[in-house]
């Protein structure tokens, strides 16, 4: 690990990651973002659900809060309710996020809170060896849809963008540089940013659906997604198998939920009734 | 004399928790518990704090732990149904020993139930409504004036010990208006949770300190550490060293029930003079009241234990105090949640007045009780 972004995890490594997972690549890609940003660790908070991905918080030197299973956007809101001033990184997976805790999600991203979330979705759950998410893709394989999912999926940005996110964004672990770039920007973002990480798990998902090499799913995902501009520009036939990366929406004029409050204090302190 | 006023129980609990420096309140509406809510949306802007309404009880409880991590004093205020959906939170904040308040005004249940009636059916719910071990401390107040002043009492206790706190009124509480005579102003006790005195580097959150009650830095201050549901050690990390993981466990619990004689409370009348001992608490224990005064006005010994602290269960005192009587009488607004402890706690069956109906026990079916038992 490189020394100017090792100063953001505690020394507690090894982590729990499988080797080939890419839940690690996004740790690095955010840690670069932290340290470009420039952030005092004391004044930075870091909030994860349950899962493989949510582990990350153990690791991070920062306030860290690993909850419970779809919530950890709650208790993001607690602390910015609590500490407006202090930094708020929330990191969650598809199951965590999109599944179990989607209703927080969709409420989050309408409240418009200011804090930087970033969703590291591997299509699969993870951590209880895996079954299949909202975000498995349609007929894909898990150890609870064994004949290929019959469910349909997911798309966490357009999920975002309907509930009103101010600030969506992808990006995934093959455009690790272009990743860290989302998150810079979303942290830049005065409100609720939410920035998709397509990430890999070659234990739980690639096994099962014909890419159990690590390598087989970084070069799909390189295929797979598309910068926006390009991704815009192609046909509907060459669209089938792609997503766009980049920012896929920001709105810079919205209400961010703390200012709010601080004004609805000096209004109704004001002597207004 | 300027001070008094008519108040219902709810907003008693509101300015309670003002006075004890609630700065964040997180709620969901529910009856008989809204009015709760909608005195702190009114007042907190007003005094600088903060309110808001979320999206359902999970994510109110989840806030309020966050905003109780960062240093703040946060509660919530819920009924049955939304005290069910928080209980696997409630266990986070147990088990990352974060202190904060969850006020229950008990409805009639199950599910839900009657939802404008009352009803003490929580009771084994705030015991053991999340799962794992952990001791938790409730209070359960008997009027109005005793609301404000538990409420307060919760935040202490809840940062003393570094611990959830449930408030348990009854809807009949809840909802009563009663005299109020409280001068806002008045001086009253605020306990802050420790603050670590060693350097950062040095720093255990859950360490095993003397009085079990490890220091809880606030947040922004050089003391960084990591919260996590999972079993932990000192440090925080997750652990699954037996012996660590042991020694965890049973602090949580010591913390608490290890030191019961420095916070449990309850209001006794001729406990040591009677032969037929009401155990009651909540709006029962005035029903149990009137009885014992009629009984005794007749020449019958009777007396009353209310505990203020529901639980933990104090055991020497309860074993104590029914030593010798001729019978316990426990009057519930449920099948005899109380009286079935109070049986564990004594060794021998007690007498039950219950009612599920959503009415209030009567003061002559304690009364008729008595009499029964006594023939
Ligand atoms: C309330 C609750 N239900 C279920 C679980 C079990 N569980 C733990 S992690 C997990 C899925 C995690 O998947 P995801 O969020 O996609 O993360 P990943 O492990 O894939 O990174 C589940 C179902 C739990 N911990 N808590
Ligand atoms: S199970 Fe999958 S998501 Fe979890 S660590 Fe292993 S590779 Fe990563």
């Amino acid at each position: 690990m490189k020394p100017e972004y090792e100063k953001y995890f505690r020394n507690n490594l090894p982590h729990i990651w499988c080797a080939g997972c890419g839940h690690g690549i996004v740790m690095s890609a955010w840690a670069r973002a932290v340290n470009q940003l420039g952030l005092d660790k004391d004044q930075c908070v870091a909030i994860s659900g349950i899962g493989c991905s949510s582990r990350i918080t153990g690791y991070i030197d920062m306030h860290t809060m690993n909850t419970t299973h779809g919530r950890a956007l709650t208790f993001a809101t607690g602390v910015k309710m609590a500490r407006p001033d202090l930094n708020v990184f929330v990191f969650s997976g598809d199951g965590d996020g999109t599944a179990i805790g989607g209703n927080h999600f969709i409420h989050a991203c309408r409240r418009n809170i200011d804090m930087t979330v970033v969703l590291m979705n591997n299509n699969i759950y993870g951590m209880t060896g895996g079954q299949f998410s909202p975000m498995t893709p349609f007929g894909k394989k898990a150890t609870t849809c064994p004949y290929g999912s019959i469910d349909r999926s997911f798309d966490m940005a357009e999920l975002a963008k309907g509930a009103g996110a101010t600030f969506v964004a992808r990006s995934d672990i093959f455009h690790a540089k272009h990743l860290t770039d989302m998150i810079v920007a979303g942290f830049n973002h005065k409100g609720f940013s939410i920035i998709e990480a397509v990430s890999s798990c070659p234990i739980s998902y690639g096994r099962r659906n014909g890419t159990p090499d690590p390598r087989d799913m970084m070069d799909n995902i390189k295929e797979m997604c598309v910068m926006k501009a390009a991704y815009d520009k192609l046909s509907d036939e060459e669209k089938a198998n792609k997503i766009p990366i980049g920012i896929l929406q920001q709105i810079d004029d919205a209400p961010e939920y703390t200012s709010e409050y601080e004004k609805l204090v000096e209004r109704v302190q004001g002597g207004a009734k | 004399m300027a001070n008094v006023r008519l108040v219902q129980g709810n907003e008693a609990c509101a300015l309670g928790a003002l006075k004890a420096g609630a700065y964040n309140f997180f709620g969901y509406p529910i009856t008989p518990s809204t009015e709760i809510a909608e005195h702190m949306a009114e007042m907190m802007p007003k005094c600088g704090a903060r309110f808001v309404q979320m999206e359902d009880e999970i994510a109110s409880i989840g806030a309020v732990i966050g905003a109780a991590a960062t240093g703040r004093k946060a509660f919530t205020a819920t009924s049955g149904p939304g005290f069910s959906l928080m209980q696997e939170a409630i266990g986070f904040a147990a088990i990352d020993e974060v202190p904060c308040v969850v006020v229950d005004v008990q409805r009639m249940g199950p599910c839900t139930g009657l939802p404008t009636l009352s009803a003490q059916g929580d009771i084994q719910q705030a015991r053991f409504g999340s799962h794992g071990d952990h001791a938790i401390i409730a209070l359960a107040p008997s009027s109005v004036m005793e609301t404000y002043y538990m409420t307060i009492q919760c935040f202490n206790l809840a940062e003393k010990y570094r611990t959830p706190v449930i408030l348990l009124l009854d809807e009949e509480i809840g909802h009563l208006r009663e005299r109020f005579d409280v001068d806002p102003d008045e001086e009253v006790e605020i306990i802050n949770r420790k603050q670590p005195t060693c350097a950062p580097e040095d720093y255990l959150p859950y360490e095993n300190t003397e009085d079990d009650v490890p220091a809880m830095a606030y947040w922004g201050k050089g003391y960084r550490y990591h919260m996590t549901g999972l079993t932990h050690n000192q440090k925080g990390y997750y652990s699954s060293v037996l012996p660590e993981v042991d020694a965890f466990n049973r602090r949580l619990t010591r913390k608490i029930e290890g030191h019961i004689d420095e916070f449990w409370e309850s209001e006794d009348f001729f406990v040591d003079d009677c032969d037929y001992l009401f155990i009651a608490y909540g709006s029962v224990a005035r029903t149990a009241q009137e009885a014992m005064e009629e009984l005794r006005a007749e020449g019958i010994k009777v007396g009353l234990l209310r505990p203020k602290t529901i639980w933990p269960i104090n055991e020497a005192k309860i074993k104590k105090a029914c030593e010798g009587k001729k019978a316990v009488i426990v009057p519930e607004l449920n099948l005899g949640q109380y009286a079935r402890e109070i049986e564990r706690v004594i060794g021998k069956p007690v007498e039950k007045v219950t009612r599920v109906d959503s009415e209030l026990v009567l003061v002559e079916e304690c009364v008729d009780k008595v009499k029964e038992v006594l023939k």
